[in-house]
């Protein structure tokens, strides 16, 4: 008899931010690397307040999808090295669950590293993040790197060269995603009139479709044993 | 030595071939005709661009060569697709053959772009959506290259190469559309409906004259079509000419 699909999504997210919620490992980490990351732009690209208008959108997605990576490497390699992922392929499950769990899990420590670093950002910088639709941009542009992600995590930590492996197989297949959301967000935070800047949201809604549709299909030949 | 035998079946019958089959030889005597009919279209058929001038030849070359990357890729898209239903290795090779010749092709299709681009943009490289996300491309399947090399287990290598694949021809799939959807791009567009107005730097009529379309007509298969096709034949037949060598191998030391 198998688990209802649901049921099994939902306690692969539970066990995931139980697991987090004891050893707070990932989000420190990711948290700890995007602070580290914030401050090295802003010594490296001289900002000032002119430059930073343009520039604070490509910081803030860079640091989002360093810390991404940093953090599906170790979300996926701790199932590899404690053995999760074989029982997890032995319990009556649907494997797309297995997908979608740890989709929903990385989404959502991708997630709350990018919220933490708005108010961060907000002080250090001196700029406003706080805009309705930035958060909506950057909701959308963490479900495009967490479902390629996922998929290609899910691949590398199988191989022999694991960490190096995923930025290199996975930052030109994430570009599209990207490349739309750091020019949405540039456009809101130079207050640019909607009408300039809705198309690469729907692009971005369009590329996240598209990446979650082909993760989907493609993600049972990843995982079978 | 049973065990050899009997490991690679799809080998044997290959292994009694020595020589070079019928098909490829034709197929190689073909392209090499049409490459040297396509030179000759292209380089003193066509007559001389009123507004560009002898650069604009580049073009016979530029765009069936992007073409013929988009055909080998597509390749790897249906040997992947083909490798993970059936488990067949030869689809494994046609998807491996496939990526090779596509960024020989796409690398192709850059540097004549920028040979081009230099007289007429008055610039090598400029961050045009269409020339970035080609970049992007030639990276992704680089990246695929890398991917292979760092998985041991064969059977493994070959899953994870066949999923990589199809998802990297999202990418393709981008540089084709980019110039019709992103009015911004100063890449021309000469076939096909456009979104541009008059951002397009360079573009000129196919329509114009019959050399302009004779010309193309003549390099569109030769790239397109013969040439990745033959040189994907190629690889596959190295592919199971090594495999061949390393059966050997094993033989003569047992």
């Amino acid at each position: 008899m198998k688990t209802p699909f649901l049921k099994a999504v939902f306690s692969i997210v539970r066990k995931d931010l139980q697991i987090e919620l004891r050893s707070r490992e990932l989000v420190s980490s990711m948290g700890l690397f995007a602070l580290l990351s914030i401050l090295i732009f802003s010594f490296a690209l001289e900002l000032d307040r002119n430059a930073r208008r343009e520039a604070i959108s490509g910081v803030l997605w860079v640091t989002i999808v360093f810390a991404s990576v940093l953090g599906l490497n170790r979300s996926l390699a701790m199932e590899r090295d404690q053995g999760n992922l074989d029982a997890m392929l032995l319990a009556p499950i649907d494997r797309v669950a297995i997908f979608f769990g740890k989709l929903i899990g990385n989404l959502v420590f991708a997630l709350v590293v990018g919220l933490l670093l708005l108010p961060i950002m907000t002080i250090l910088y001196n700029y406003n993040l706080f805009q309705p639709w930035l958060i909506a941009v950057l909701l959308l542009g963490t479900f495009g790197f967490s479902t390629v992600g996922t998929l290609l995590a899910m691949m590398t930590v199988q191989t022999r060269a694991r960490e190096s492996l995923l930025p290199i197989v996975m930052m030109p297949i994430a570009l599209p995603v990207l490349l739309a959301a750091v020019r949405a967000s540039t456009n809101i935070l130079t207050d640019n009139p909607i009408a300039d800047w809705i198309a690469w949201v729907q692009i971005l809604v369009v590329v996240d479709i598209i990446y979650l549709v082909v993760c989907f299909l493609l993600f049972e030949y990843v995982i079978e044993e | 030595m049973s065990a050899v035998s009997k490991a690679t079946p799809a080998t044997t019958e290959q292994a009694q071939t020595t020589g070079r089959p019928l098909g490829l030889t034709i197929l190689t005597v073909l392209t090499i005709i049409g490459v040297a009919a396509g030179l000759y279209m292209a380089l003193g058929y066509a007559r001389t661009d009123l507004e560009q001038g002898d650069v604009q030849r580049i073009f016979y070359i530029h765009m069936p060569a992007f073409i013929g990357a988009f055909v080998a890729l597509l390749g790897t898209v249906i040997g992947g697709i083909m490798y993970l239903r059936t488990r067949n290795v030869k689809w494994d090779k046609l998807a491996l053959a496939g990526v090779e010749v596509g960024i020989a092709l796409a690398l192709i299709n850059l540097i004549t772009g920028m040979v081009w681009a230099r007289p007429i943009w008055n610039t090598w490289w400029t961050w045009d959506p269409r020339l970035t996300s080609e970049a992007i491309m030639i990276l992704t399947y680089a990246a695929y290259v890398m991917l292979r090399q760092g998985i041991e287990n064969v059977e493994q290598r070959r899953r994870f190469a066949a999923v990589y694949g199809i998802l990297a021809f999202v990418t393709v799939i981008i540089t084709l559309v980019i110039t019709r959807v992103r009015p911004d791009t100063i890449h021309p567009v000469v076939i096909g409906p456009s979104v541009q107005t008059d951002t397009a730097q360079g573009a000129f009529e196919v329509a114009a004259s019959t050399g302009v379309r004779m010309a193309l007509m003549v390099n569109m298969p030769v790239w397109a079509l013969l040439v990745p096709v033959t040189l994907m034949w190629y690889r596959i037949r190295l592919e199971n000419l090594a495999e061949r060598v390393q059966a050997l191998k094993l033989k003569a030391l047992s």
